[in-house]
Order: structure tokens, then sequence, then C-alpha cells
């Protein structure tokens, strides 16, 4: 299949590293992580912020990170879309890079999701935009009392239970207990996940949610070419498909409420940009602000057929060991959830390509990393690989 | 009712909120395709066309999903669990909302119940919330 010159290896992450601290950073400021992992970056990359053009982050403005690092950018991604705003930085940056409109990317994250440390408060959705007016006043403002909406539909349209959710939480607190800079690391049962957690939004208790964390990440992104070149060679990661889609801005207006557009349009997007299927991937991240996220996921994105999702994570194919290793930081849900993961995510996922993770899979060749956005308003899809096709 | 944030109608909405201030429930109809659409706007989101109508409908429904709140946030009532939930009117539509006079006891909100408006005071407006039909 042929591929557009943004995709197809054509374009390298050259440097990727997350914030020295993790977890609970007091003494850092939003600002600040943002800079740690982004120097961090640049250290693993090899390069300086001299070689960096183009900067893209969300959050913060672009040129709030960009100034306080000492970069003039002549290429600038404001793009927020949520949590899943940093995958599209890079899918923008690839066509970018491609493009010739950049040549070294930065990508920055960082969040006091947990301290508040030089973060606005909770964002409150003022009372005349969509959602203050049809969503607010009945309660649904934080994710755990939004996000979660849906949840009960597609359990049931399914057959399926509230273990379905416990399941996906125990499935990667196994990969979490590998991890030392994971968040929650106990391990823990089905039944302890449905009856010892705290309720927090029926059908969710407390482990069916993300933690809340301060941290960050950054990317450095440069064409494949140029990756030859540098230090880090050796350790460049390959975009090999994309794809980007949005849907509603309110929870009530998704298309359907058991399945995301969002995730069937962009996930096939960036199998047809890879030239892959389902098959062909060795490990998936599936971002999971909440445990019934991966379930759409796994069926939206083609893994499992309609109904399996659940069957598929308790079989253990997701565990250590399992046929598709998925989120093997632990997740948004047992690593780390800063309030926007989706960088976690994409650093996870080098990590497995270059085989430096906490809890390494043997041999991942390809990596998907599902992203979603706002709730289910937005979602990102991408696809790494450890060679050059 | 436990109270919680007040709305700010804004010109495209208006006319749903003040048929909520009069106890009516109040949603577009395009006249071009027929079909009804939420939330408001001056066109329909179907098939663009701006011929639309403001209809009168019956607030009936049926219950499509929800989660009972244990942490509400002020300015609602922290102590009090909420229903919140996604209801899908006869019409079509599905709308976010609120389901009161049921125990907050998911044996009591069973899905694909069905489910009928009411109108509680907000601030100086009335918010559309629903009931299970022919419960207390």
């Amino acid at each position: 299949m042929s591929t557009s010159p943004m995709h197809g290896g054509n374009v390298a992450v050259v440097g990727a590293a997350e914030t020295t601290g993790l977890g609970v950073v007091p003494d850092m400021s939003m600002v600040q992580l943002h800079a740690d992992a982004a120097r961090n970056a640049l250290a693993d990359a090899g390069l300086t912020v001299a070689d960096i053009d183009g900067i893209a982050t969300a959050g913060p403005l672009p040129m709030e990170v960009s100034h306080y690092l000492g970069i003039t950018p002549t290429w600038v991604d404001g793009t927020m879309v949520g949590g899943c705003s940093f995958m599209l930085h890079v899918r923008h940056a690839a066509a970018a890079i491609a493009a010739g409109a950049a040549t070294t990317v930065l990508v920055t994250h960082g969040e006091s999701g947990r301290s508040r440390v030089g973060m606005s408060r909770y964002a409150t959705r003022a009372p005349d935009t969509v959602s203050g007016q049809f969503e607010v006043p009945y309660g649904a403002l934080m994710p755990y009392a939004t996000f979660t909406v849906p949840a009960l539909r597609f359990l049931h349209e399914r057959g399926m239970n509230r273990a379905d959710l416990a399941e996906v939480v125990v499935a990667q607190r196994e990969w979490a207990m590998a991890n030392p800079r994971a968040f929650r690391r106990k391990p823990i049962t089905v039944d302890e996940v449905l009856n010892d957690s705290p309720p927090v939004a029926y059908p969710f208790t407390r482990d069916m949610c993300c933690v809340v964390t301060d941290g960050g990440g950054a990317l450095v992104l440069t064409a494949a070419d140029r990756a030859a070149d540098l230090p880090s060679a050796s350790r460049a990661v390959y975009l090999l498909g994309s794809g980007e889609a949005g849907e509603s801005p309110i929870m009530s207006q998704m298309t359907d409420v058991d399945s995301f557009g969002g995730f069937r349009s962009s996930s096939a997007a960036a199998f047809a940009s890879a030239g892959l299927t389902q098959s062909d991937i060795d490990h998936l991240m599936c971002y999971d602000a909440f445990a019934h996220v991966p379930l759409y996921m796994l069926e939206d994105m083609g893994f499992v057929g309609r109904g399996e999702s659940g069957a598929f994570i308790a079989s253990g194919a997701t565990r250590p060991g399992g046929s598709l290793p998925m989120n093997t930081n632990g997740g948004g849900l047992s690593y780390t959830h800063t309030g926007m993961y989706s960088m976690f995510a994409m650093q996870e996922a080098i990590r497995q390509l270059r085989g430096e993770a906490a809890a390494q899979v043997p041999g991942v060749r390809t990596s998907f990393v599902q992203g979603v956005g706002m709730y289910f308003a937005a979602s990102a899809s991408l696809i790494f690989a450890n060679q050059r096709p | 009712m436990p109270g919680g944030a007040v709305p700010t109608p804004t010109p495209d909405t208006v006319p749903f909120w003040e048929a909520a201030r009069q106890d009516r429930l109040a949603v577009q109809q395009c006249q071009s395709c027929g079909r009804y659409y939420f939330y408001p706007r001056d066109h329909c989101p179907f098939c663009s066309s701006g011929d639309v109508l403001w209809r009168d409908v019956s607030g009936s429904g049926r219950l499509i999903s929800y989660v009972i709140n244990y942490r509400p946030l002020q300015p609602a009532d922290p102590e009090s669990p909420q229903v919140i939930a996604l209801v899908e009117l006869d019409e079509g539509v599905r709308m976010l909302t609120n389901i009161v006079g049921s125990p907050a006891d998911p044996d009591a909100l069973p899905l694909d119940a069905p489910v009928t408006v009411g109108f509680e005071p907000r601030g100086e407006w009335k918010l559309p919330v629903f009931r299970l039909a022919g419960g207390q």
C-alpha cells in the first residue's frame, strides 16, 4: 500500500522522556513540568533547544512553553481537544515535517493535576456554553460524573456487567505492580474492585477511575532521514500511520451511546495509512481515564468483535504474557493521569519499542496508541514501529 | 431537588428555556427533513436547512444510561447522590438530565424504563428533569 510522506516511517520520534518526578511533585509548577520533560527529551535525543523550530502543546499556550525554554519557534500548534491533544500534535508535526513547514518539533505536556501548582482551578464550563446550559446544571461536570454516563448502556447492550469493568482494573494492575513509577501498585482482585473500593459514581468505584497525579512528558520529532544522523538513531521510533476525529462536544449527543464513531474512524485511518491490520500490532495503549474506555476502544478499533471486549480482558489476553499486551505501564488507572494522559500512553509505546520499559514485553515491533479527548468528543490514533518499513 | 449550577441562555437557546419556565418541553424540528434535534440551533444539523420550528413535545421517553454520582460538587448538595442520566425522547432526541423521584439505587432504575418530564426551579429558570413514568 502506498503511504503519504507523513506516514510510512518517514517521520521519527528521536527524543522521548517523562518528567524526572512523577505522581506527587508539589515542588514544581505546571510550566516547570513542561520544561523538565522537554529538557529530558532533548537530552534523550542528543539535541538542544537551538535545534527546535516547532513547538506544540495543550493546556498552556505553546508560547508559554517555548519562551520559558528559550525557543523562538517558526511553527506553532496549540491544538486543544482534551487528553489526546498531544497525539494530534504528533500527527500534525509529522505532516508539517513531511511538508517542509517544520524541521524538528518539540511536543510537551505537563500538568500539576494533583498538587495544582501553577494551574488554574478545574475549569468550570461557563454557564452560557452548550455544556454549561445542557450538562453542568445536572451535575455533569467532573470527569467521573460525565465521561462515565454511557457505560451502563454499553454493558447492558452486550449482556456485560460491572465485573467486566473490574477486570480491566485487575489486568492493568498486574502491569503496574512491575513498574516502580506507577501510582497504584497494590495487587487487587475483581471482588475488591467491586466491593471494597469506595463508590464514586455507580457503576464506577474508585479503582475504576484514573489516578490523579502530577507529571509530564515530551517528544522530539524530525524526518527519519535526519534521525539517522543523531546519537539517538538506534533508538528512533517511526510513525507508520495515524488518524484523528471529532464528534460532539457534549455527552448526550454522541451519535451512538455504546460505541464511539471517533474511535472507529480514526483507528481505521491509522490502519489504512500504515497499511497494517489488527493482527500486525504487537502492543496496544488504550487511553483509560475510566475502566469502560478500553472496552469501547477494543471493539471500536476492531481488535475484538462487538460484545467480546469483556471476555477478552478476563481471558488474560491483555495481561503479562497475553496475546495483546495493553496498557503495560499500568495505564491511567494505575500508572499516572495528570489530567491529559495521552503523552504517557505514547511514552510507554516508545519505551516498549525501544526495549526500555519497566515491564518490557519481548519483541515489540509495532505499537498502536489510541487516545480520547474531552470525554467522547475527540479521538486520535497513532501506529509506531521501531523499524522503517 | 438538591440544586446546582444555573444555566445562562443564549439567543439560540432562549426559546427552550422560556418554554421550560412555563413547564413546557420544546425542541426544534426541521421543516425540510422532518427530524427533531437537540441542542438548540438556528439550523438543522442533519440537512443544514434554516427552516426550523420549535415544537412542544410530550416529554415522554426512555432511560438510556446513567450514573449515580456519590460525589456531587457544590452548588449541588454534596450529601445527595445525583442520578445523571441520558434519556431519549419519543421524538428521537437524546438529552442529559437528572432522574428524580426514585431512590438513587440501581434496582429502582432499570434501563429502558419509560420516563416523563417535569420541571424544577433553578435560579430564575426551570430545569427539565425526568422521573420514571407511573412512579410516585
